[in-house]
């Protein structure tokens, strides 16, 4: 073991010597953002996750963007779904990379602030993607669909849907502490014109967007409150995990689906009536805008600020009177993933 | 006749339904090396645990130079001068050879590294290992070189070098010879003889009759938990050793610890 | 002994006098890692100018500080054939802890970060308790206590992030310059830690034991080592380490994450497989976790550099976990007689 220690020692030594040298005469003139030559304008993109394909979809929109006007894209995900330290992580390697802007979707609006300062400082535009810092003025910019718009839509048609029949509502949302889905789902009871804690909601369950869960929620849900004849979904695929619950006790005739995304798979769900309407929302524009945003602020200097909605749409077959919907076709025509 | 260096009487052991120890006996004279053999299951390992102090035995007494003892755990039997080279379970693999020999036991360095930043002496611990193999006259070219590097001959060397060092009554060998080939196995005999001619008794266990034969000075035969037969290797063949410990043979009630057994 | 146990830690089979250069680096443990860690930096510099910079290394160091240090407590546990899968949740645990008492102002910030580590001790004690004295697989164990304590991160939280911390809990994000380039001091307390254990595993007879231990808790119980108190003393420092590691997040972030550390258990795997350390117990040292940590880090930072997504830097990491030991055992191998 003395011999171990004796050998890593020295190495430990040279290489924390090495560390230093290169430390005290690596940082050279090269400032830190955007002042590396006149090359392709940098612009970085942190989603969630690398796995969820609104993701992947928003970073094709960002990539045709930047294709068409020049810039060079860089991206980057946390780990997993509420991964901080990773998004901090990524801003911190961008920002050495010399991004000249970086569009984010925050893991946690809060905790990603500190690290979105000291990349503002540096000079580097950042527009928070799809959901806000909190604060929101943190970054630059929000693009963003307007997550209680899009609740408040399909609780709008919900309530036309359901044409005074009295509701059963279960409510299958996101996860606990995130902004997107605490947002719709408030603007779904306003569009509704119900209150948290309105006995009309049955039933409310998280499923973390995801189909499996979302299954899960609606078994558990159809336990507790078997008359439940309104579900609101966080987004399709638990919709579809809905949809499946439903259909295996019989009862997805009788049950109102209704959702927010309006992604291609979900879109097609509508047309063939397992979801009766969603709100759908266009993230790859937001990418699309967002890299525009940053190359402007590189050739001119010009800075986006404030929020910027990137619109909604009510998708259904089955309009509603009084809320104004495009159809599925519309839909499929403009539907991400 | 002398007093045995250790002695147990009415040692019994109980797992469950299962009786490991059935009221054994046991005499180590001094000076001598005496060999325990039984077939599997008459209780040799029982017998060797509880006598160094890996086992407590349910009933029955041990006898250290004649005074009573207990001993709570081996590190207790190790604090009486008694060590063992157990089977198999010798030597921490990945720790060099300086290191096992001292493994429990180590040395720290004189002064405040040692006494505050608890840094340990290792040149000390090398230099006196070095010696304690050359006493045994196990040839090695380096002391920091891990046991996992050696022959088994050499690690088994390690073993027997470490107990003999710290032993100042008794050492202990449980199959010291089942791992290792023909030259391998002398060589750690030789060991046993050196170990004797520096007046250490040891206690030799073994299923390798040649070896015993060769060795031995007497020969405990351990027989369903119990003391069969005391018999020094001179007075019977190997045939009648193999018989008393298959219970083909039995042999007439020992009187206290004397030496020696009867044919019927 | 079976073939594929490597020889150790220590020293080459002869004497260091007389084996050559080349050969003690083969048959130390830490010097096939840091030869891997020399390389990518090498290969990143020639990819990207600024990667060599001051600032971008001290970054990578600031990056892997936190995993690096759970992966030392990790090393501990896994030098004594064990494992530890709590403990990124266990370090959640702490960091809402410190950073809950700490915000809420009625204890001291010391206090509170006190606080936060002793949880995570008693959290390493509760391992420790149960895989010693109720002999259960140390697997199992993390594994369960992984989700008590993420579900006591949440409970405790309320999911909220915690904000507006005390300036001592993020001090140690704080820098101070070197030459040109800005230190945390996170950074060098990582370092200091490491360099404390390689000299504690190295050169006290603590260490020794921990090493015999791993190599066999029998040997090392028939040697007259106390290996309940030598075990159930490693888990706790395990846990005390990952309290360290936690006051360390808190810095880097400068708030008090409930989401925070979710995959960090693996992570700090990787680093120490990286480094050399055998899953088996017995061999590796701590320097070369260390290693194995800044191996990620400059993977993770360098690949960023390049514009190369973070999906792939996932799946290049994946990739090296088995090209280390691949080559680790094979070098090994070859070495052995």
């Amino acid at each position: 073991m003395k011999r171990t220690f004796r050998t890593a020692l020295p190495l430990a030594a040279s290489l924390a010597s090495a560390a230093l040298l290169l430390t005290a005469c690596g940082e050279g003139a090269k400032g830190s953002a955007g002042s590396v030559g006149s090359g392709p304008v940098k612009v970085g993109l942190i989603t969630k996750t690398d796995t969820n394909p609104f993701f992947v979809k928003m970073k094709e929109g960002a990539e045709a963007s930047a294709k068409k006007s020049g810039a060079e894209l860089s991206t980057a995900a946390g780990k997993f779904d509420g991964d901080n330290e990773g998004q901090v992580t990524a801003i911190e390697n961008m920002v050495a990379a010399g991004v000249k802007g970086i569009l984010i979707t925050p893991n946690d609006s809060k905790a990603i602030v500190p690290a979105i300062q000291q990349a503002r400082k540096k000079g580097v535009l950042v527009i928070a993607l799809d959901s806000p810092t909190d604060p929101q003025d943190a970054a630059d910019a929000l693009f963003a669909t307007d997550n209680l718009k899009a609740g408040e839509l399909i609780g709008r048609y919900a309530k036309a849907a359901m044409a005074g029949r009295p509701a059963k509502i279960a409510t299958l949302d996101l996860a606990p502490g995130v902004a997107v889905g605490q947002l719709r789902h408030d603007g779904f009871l306003k569009g509704y014109g119900i209150k948290d804690g309105d006995p009309a909601v049955a039933c409310s369950q998280d499923t973390g967007g995801d189909q499996a869960k979302g299954q899960t929620a609606m078994e558990n849900c159809l336990q507790k409150a078997p008359d439940i004849n309104l579900v609101y979904t966080i987004n399709e695929p638990a919709a579809l995990g809905a949809y499946t619950a439903l259909k295996a006790k019989g009862r997805e005739k009788d049950v109102l689906i209704v959702s927010v995304d309006g992604g291609c798979t979900g879109t097609e769900a509508v047309k063939s009536g397992k979801i009766a309407a969603t709100s759908q929302q266009y993230p790859l524009l937001m990418a699309a805008k967002g890299v525009e945003a940053v190359v402007a602020y590189a050739e001119d200097g010009t800075k986006a600020s404030g929020y910027v909605d990137t619109g909604v749409n009510l998708i259904t077959d089955k309009a509603a009177s009084g809320v104004s919907a495009k159809d599925t076709a519309y839909g499929l025509e403009n539907c991400w993933g | 006749m002398s007093t045995p260096v250790l002695k147990a009487r009415g040692l019994v052991k109980r797992y469950g339904q299962v009786t490991a120890l059935d009221g054994a006996d046991f005499d180590l004279m001094p000076g001598e090396v005496l060999a325990v053999i039984g077939d599997n299951g008459a209780g040799k390992s029982s017998l060797i645990k509880a006598l160094t102090g890996a086992l407590q035995p349910d009933e029955g007494t041990l006898e250290l130079d004649g005074a009573p003892v207990r001993f709570r755990d081996p590190a207790d039997a190790r604090r009486h001068g008694i060590e063992t080279v157990y089977q198999d379970l010798a030597v921490a693999a990945s720790l060099d050879i300086a290191s096992n020999m001292f493994l429990g036991r180590e040395i720290r360095r004189r002064g405040p590294l040692g006494s505050v930043l608890r840094m340990l002496d290792n040149k000390r611990m090398r230099e006196e290992s070095a010696a304690h193999m050359a006493d045994l006259k196990i040839g090695l070219r380096s002391l920091t070189q891990a046991v996992e590097t050696l022959s088994g001959g050499q690690r088994q060397g390690v073993a027997v070098a470490r107990a003999v060092a710290w032993a100042r009554h008794v050492v202990v060998m449980d199959e010291p010879t089942a791992a290792l080939g023909v030259k391998e196995s002398g060589q750690v005999l030789d060991m046993i003889r050196r170990v004797r001619d520096r007046g250490l008794p040891v206690v030799l266990i073994s299923h390798n009759m040649p070896h015993v034969f060769e060795i031995a000075d007497r020969i405990h035969v351990q027989r369903l938990g119990r003391r069969v037969a005391q018999i020094r290797p001179s007075d019977h063949s190997m045939s009648d050793v193999v018989a008393i410990m298959t219970g083909a043979l039995t042999v007439a009630p020992e009187n206290g610890g004397t030496v020696g057994a009867e044919q019927r | 002994m079976t073939t594929t146990a490597a020889p150790p830690t220590a020293a080459p089979p002869a004497a260091p006098r007389r084996s050559g250069a080349a050969r003690g680096l083969v048959t130390h443990p830490t010097a096939g890692p840091l030869v891997a860690l020399l390389a990518a930096c090498l290969f990143f510099s020639f990819q990207s100018e600024q990667f060599l910079s001051g600032g971008n290394l001290s970054l990578v160091v600031q990056q892997v500080m936190v995993v690096g240090t759970l992966a030392l407590g990790q090393t501990l546990i896994i030098l004594t054939a064990g494992i530890d899968l709590s403990c990124g949740a266990v370090m959640a645990f702490g960091t809402i802890v410190m950073a809950k008492l700490a915000a809420e102002g009625t204890l001291p910030p010391l206090v509170a970060i006190a606080a936060g580590i002793g949880v995570c001790a008693l959290f390493g004690l509760a391992n420790g308790a149960l895989v010693t004295f109720v002999r259960l697989p140390p697997f199992i164990v993390t594994l369960g206590m992984l989700n008590i304590a993420f579900a006591l991160t949440h409970i405790y939280s309320e999911e909220q992030t915690v904000t507006e911390l005390p300036g001592l809990l993020t001090g140690l994000g704080e820098t101070f310059p070197l030459g040109r380039t800005d230190i945390t001091y996170g950074s060098v307390l990582t370092i200091v830690l490491f360099l404390c254990f390689a000299y504690l595993l190295g050169r006290t007879a603590w260490g020794k034991h921990t090493y015999a231990l791993g190599n066999s808790p029998e040997v090392a119980r028939l040697t007259g080592i106390r290996t309940t108190r030598l075990q159930l003393g490693i888990y706790t420092l395990a846990g005390v380490i990952y309290g360290i590691a936690a006051l360390l997040l808190v810095s880097r972030t400068g708030v008090g994450d409930p989401k925070a550390g979710q995959t960090d258990n693996l992570d700090a795997i990787t680093a120490v497989v990286l480094g050399g350390t055998s899953l088996f117990g017995g061999r590796g040292a701590v320097l070369g976790t260390l290693v194995g940590a800044l191996i990620v880090g400059v993977f993770r930072n360098g690949l960023q550099l390049m514009g190369v997504g973070s999906i792939y830097q996932t799946l290049i990491t994946g990739g090296l976990v088995i090209l280390a030991v691949t080559v680790d055992q094979f070098s090994r191998r070859k070495v052995r007689r």
